[in-house]
């Protein structure tokens, strides 16, 4: 059949732009302007540029989202063109996949979901369903066509969405960071399947990606762009990365053979500040039909939290790590067991930490969230920083020359009267951290923990953020992580605890190194 | 190796094998939302105990074979449960007729929201909004709006619980005092709707990246209609006039404007 050989048979699309611009409304500069560049057909294109480069609104308008009836809104200038046509009259050509494979599902079951793209395509409903197994089979989806949607892991929802792409058949795929928001295993999962499915495929292809060194064998073909400008660097891969190697990873992109050197004073390590006893814990509560019951998910965990030491949590998504993090830092009670304060912690309360009141916690304990939006309080930065200290009781001037120190050392100076929702991920994320130390140089914070700190960030913010984290361990505070991230761990982590099958293991510090050797060897 | 099964989020959900195992399941939704407007419409006139007794008694029948579960029957029945007993309650102290008419109220009230209940809980999302689109001719655009916001429900409730983490880990806690606790409820309810709307958003983006709305769309599943979904639709009406017959000869039959 004609049909099934459709997919390598379609040849790849043409994409031209030129002096092609845009501005989301609203905004008074361009993310991007004046870009020139033509793609050839079949060309593997990697898009690089700094954090806000506009790199993400590029790709939406490839897919012929930013037209005039499309989802995104702003002004455009120049042209741009896919296979002669402007892009959001040919949508449908081009098939797109995003970071956030959450956000990317439609449907409750996974051969609906693959469905749904052939479906608003008009495709006969007699050769849907072909399309559908083929796409599965592509991705080496490992569950039939009913399997719900929502008992996916993240790099099997992100492997359903690829799948959901190359259902609708394009001749140019859009890939916009598509593992960055998955864990080792799920991001190597998804790695092997766009390996084979280049294989196999004449279509073009543009590739938006933060980990260079993760990506560079799937394409020929390396485009920069400046923020607020056109292409500054395009070219095989190896020429660009040798004449722009440097300046590109001073602007944030992390590139492979110039990743970030943090300063780290070392860990002057302590005695214990926080102690989980036997904790055990349970998923949340749902309400609805034919809900799976709540079920143990961490089951006799003992973890100690030391002061002036580092302490990882690692271990596969949806192990518990998150869960564990709330419970160390008092914000939610354990099934069973306990997390007691020890040492000086414990001289400002006896109480398990679950009991303290919130203020109290908060001057002792800080925690950064993965979602940096989840805690903020106020309407603008500056008001976010004076938040705890005032609460804490510092005095107005005091306050000020505190909260205008940490904006300086955290680059938000220029932002401090801006709305915190409307920052950049790298801001956002400073922020964050910075609302959790706001309560004073005296009194910072005994314990930090954090959720996934570094998870999408450049490399500039990567570097301050463990500086930051490094200088408040000199300083003999502990830090709690839970992390992905290898670079991290190799550099920041004292301890670490894999968290793993309900349980919670400490890792010996020789394995920790072995398992580090790997890790550079790979990349 | 990531986890097989990360905790199931989708509560929305029907089991991979359609939950066929239960009888009522097996029809075509907008068949048994038909049933359920039916009653429920079909005992507006009757304000009786014995009409909306009987009609109640054949639907609470059906329970065993629909695949509701006692702990989901509980939380969405119990509001309407709660309705009925109250509104039985106020018509015993006010109204006109006594127990006779408050014990008629109640059974009423149960019998319309049963039937409805029912037909939502045993049917699958995804068959729901292919039966209203294909059968009832329900506009496209909307049931799927609904059926992806379906889907981010479960995600919702989590966001919910990680916002009201993030404010204690703050040192936002309203403790005791009543004030307090409403203004810091609706702090966390617009934090919630902002990120909701920002989920939303993302999600309506996926979708239109999959050209949805760029032309006319074909239909993957067939909404198939069975002569057991005519036949439901029958019983229902065949009930519905037992309830009243029976009701008129046993002259216990009272009309809502007699």
């Amino acid at each position: 059949m004609a049909e099934t050989h459709g997919r390598t048979a379609r040849p790849g699309a043409r994409v031209e732009l030129s002096g092609w611009g845009w501005r989301h409304s609203g905004r008074g500069e361009y993310a991007l302007r004046g870009v020139d560049l033509v793609v050839e057909p079949g060309e593997r294109v990697l898009l690089l540029g700094a954090s806000g480069a506009g790199k993400s609104t590029l790709l939406h308008s490839l897919a012929g989202l930013t037209g005039e009836d499309g989802a995104i809104s702003g002004d455009q200038e120049g042209t741009l063109l896919v296979d002669g046509e402007p892009a959001d009259r040919g949508r449908g050509a081009a098939g797109l996949v995003s970071q956030d494979p959450e956000t990317q599902l439609v449907m409750a079951r996974a051969g609906d979901d693959v469905a749904f793209g052939p479906e608003n395509l008009g495709v006969d409903p007699g050769l849907i369903w072909p399309r559908v197994h083929e796409a599965l089979d592509a991705v080496g989806f490992p569950y039939g066509p009913r399997h719900s949607t929502g008992a996916l892991s993240g790099g099997e929802k992100q492997r359903l969405v690829i799948a959901g792409a190359l259902a609708m058949r394009p001749r140019l795929l859009l890939l916009d960071e598509p593992t960055a928001n998955l864990d080792p295993a799920g991001a190597a999962l998804v790695r092997g399947v766009l390996t084979r499915m280049l294989a196999e495929t004449e279509a073009t292809m543009v590739l938006v990606e933060h980990r260079v060194a993760e990506v560079v064998d799937l394409v020929d073909r390396v485009v920069v762009v400046e923020p607020g400008g056109g292409v500054i660097a395009d070219g095989d891969p190896a020429a660009v990365f040798s004449g722009h190697g440097r300046s590109l990873a001073d602007q944030g992109v992390w590139i492979p053979g110039n990743e970030p050197l943090p300063e780290l004073s070392p860990a002057p390590g302590g005695g214990a500040l926080l102690e989980a006893v036997g904790v055990a814990a349970r998923t949340p509560f749902q309400l609805g039909v034919r809900s799976a019951p709540r079920r143990v998910v961490l089951d006799g965990v003992d973890v100690t939290v030391s002061a002036g030491t580092a302490t990882a949590l690692t271990g596969p998504n949806g192990a518990g790590k998150s869960t564990l993090l709330t419970m160390l830092a008092g914000l939610s009670r354990p099934h069973r067991g306990q997390v007691l304060p020890r040492g000086p912690l414990a001289g400002a309360d006896r109480r398990p930490l679950a009991r303290w009141p919130a203020r109290r916690l908060a001057r002792h304990v800080g925690t950064v969230f993965q979602h940096a939006e989840d805690q903020f309080v106020t309407t603008t930065v500056r008001d976010e920083l004076r938040f705890a200290p005032l609460r804490a009781g510092m005095g107005e001037a005091e306050t000020d020359a505190w909260v205008g120190e940490l904006m300086e050392r955290l680059r938000l100076t220029r932002l401090a009267d801006v709305h915190p929702y409307t920052l950049s991920g790298g801001e956002k994320r400073r922020l964050s951290v910075a609302t959790a130390l706001s309560s004073g140089p005296s009194h910072a914070p005994d314990v930090l923990v954090l959720d996934e700190p570094t998870f999408g960030q450049d490399t500039r913010t990567w570097t301050e953020l463990v500086e930051l984290l490094g200088a408040l361990r000199a300083e003999g505070r502990a830090v709690v992580m839970a992390t992905h991230d290898g670079l991290l761990l190799r550099h920041l982590a004292d301890a670490r605890v894999r968290v793993a099958d309900g349980r919670a293991v400490y890792a010996s510090a020789s394995a920790a190194r072995e398992a580090a050797a790997g890790r550079r060897t790979r990349g | 190796m990531g986890d097989r099964r990360a905790p199931d989020m989708l509560t929305l959900d029907a089991p991979e094998d359609g939950g066929l195992r239960y009888w009522l399941v097996g029809f075509n939704p907008a068949a048994k939302l038909l049933a359920a407007l039916l009653l429920g419409l079909g005992l507006v006139p009757a304000v009786d105990a014995v009409t909306g007794g009987v009609v109640l008694a054949g639907v609470l029948l059906l329970l065993p074979f629909s695949g509701i579960d006692r702990r989901t029957l509980l939380v969405l029945g119990g509001p309407f449960l709660l309705m009925g007993l109250s509104n039985g309650l106020v018509n015993y102290l006010y109204g006109e007729h006594g127990a006779e008419g408050a014990l008629g109220a109640a059974v009423r009230l149960l019998a319309i929201a049963l039937p409805g209940l029912i037909a939502a809980v045993s049917s699958d999302p995804t068959e729901m909004s292919d039966g209203l689109v294909q059968r009832l001719r329900v506009p496209e655009r909307p049931a799927m709006g609904v059926l992806a916001a379906l889907r981010l429900v479960p995600l919702l409730a989590d966001q919910w619980r990680t916002i009201t983490l993030a404010r204690r880990a703050r040192g936002l806690e309203a403790g005791r005092n009543p004030v307090r606790r409403i203004t810091l409820f609706f702090g966390r309810l617009f934090a919630l709707l902002v990120r909701s709307i920002r989920t939303g958003t993302l999600l309506a983006t996926a979708m239109d990246a999959r050209a949805f709305g760029t032309g006319p769309r074909t239909r993957a599943r067939r909404s198939r209609w069975r002569r057991a979904d005519t036949l439901l639709i029958a019983g229902a009406a065949l009930l519905l006039a037992a309830a009243y017959t029976l009701s008129a000869r046993l002259g216990t039959l009272v009309l809502l404007f007699s």
